[in-house]
């Protein structure tokens, strides 16, 4: 099966998200005072083979151990797709 | 001395590294390409480049740090030879691991190209031998992400065991937020890791070697490498 992973990663709390202030910075002067906070981040999409879903979702963890997340700075959030033959 | 000087798709400092390693410091300097999986015989010094390997995709620095050649690398600074990671060669070294921490974007959200002054923090170093502790130097920095990070444990120790390599710093030697281009954390420009072998640093040492090019306060780095192994390894 595929199994389509919808990969989303932020920098850490704590860690200065120059690009989500800015953004927040235009917003707040555009007359949205509603806004209390606005984090960038990276949305990545990946299609894994493997025979479960909790198979793709740890093959995609090793992933973001291994290249595609910086735990000194990031975190990250997986969500998973239905899954197509 | 017998410098490699890593090549990765993306880097554009490689050259001006072979030249102030090589020609300008009276060694030889070859460069290597990232897919190699060995450094040339009788390496003496590894040199990551500046750039922006594989365009800076993901994050700078994290494709390049699982090159083929970096396992090389690794290996040969975990023997204890020396490598110096210039720019997106540090962020190369934080990426792989080789040091702790890791460069983010500038706080001023803009690239930064200027000459900075600096302050030797270590003059003990392989790479820093022909410098003065509290020497102020004037190299220049090209880069939107180098602002360096680690976490408050982290920065505790690099502080401890006195890692700091060079600070950003005024023209009087002070540390002051003003003369921090990047928001670095206190400060730092370039890091080394506990053993004393592997430097990293935003500043490029390789492009003030000579007074032709407006400066030659880099060349030292040069000098000390062939100083310390001319006096033997330690």
């Amino acid at each position: 099966m595929t199994y389509g992973i919808r990969l989303l990663v932020f920098l850490k709390e704590g860690v200065l998200d120059t690009q989500g202030k800015t953004v927040a910075a235009s917003l707040k002067g555009m007359g949205y005072s509603c806004l209390k906070d606005l984090r960038v981040g990276k949305y990545i999409h990946l299609d894994v083979e493997a025979s479960s879903e909790a198979e793709a979702v740890a093959q995609v963890e090793k992933m973001c151990d291994d290249l595609l997340v910086n735990d000194i700075i990031e975190e990250f959030k997986v969500e998973t797709e239905a899954a197509r033959a | 001395m017998k410098t490699a000087v890593v090549v990765f798709p993306g880097s554009n400092c490689d050259q001006d590294a072979v030249k102030a390693a090589g020609a300008v410091s009276g060694g030889s300097a070859v460069t290597v390409w990232h897919k190699d999986s060995a450094l040339p015989a009788g390496t003496d010094l590894v040199i990551l480049p500046g750039g922006f390997s594989y365009g800076d995709y993901l994050r700078s620095g994290a494709m390049a740090a699982n090159s083929a050649i970096m396992n090389a690398v690794i290996e040969f600074a975990n023997k204890g030879g020396l490598v110096l990671g210039i720019c997106n060669g540090f962020q190369i070294l934080t990426e792989s691991r080789l040091l702790p921490g890791a460069l983010l974007q500038n706080d001023c959200q803009h690239f930064v190209c200027k000459p900075v002054t600096l302050r030797v923090e270590r003059a003990d170093l392989p790479f820093t031998l022909d410098y003065k502790k509290d020497e102020i130097v004037t190299i220049p920095i090209a880069h939107g992400e180098g602002r360096y990070y680690v976490d408050p444990e982290g920065l505790k120790v690099l502080e401890g065991e006195g890692r700091v390599a060079f600070r950003y710093c005024d023209a009087c030697g002070n540390i002051t937020a003003e003369s921090n281009p990047n928001g670095a954390l206190n400060n730092i420009a370039g890091i080394v890791n506990e053993r004393g072998n592997v430097l990293g640093l935003m500043p490029h040492p390789e492009r003030y070697s000579e007074d032709l090019l407006g400066g030659s306060d880099g060349a030292k780095f040069w000098t000390s490498v062939k100083k310390w192994l001319e006096g033997g390894r330690r």
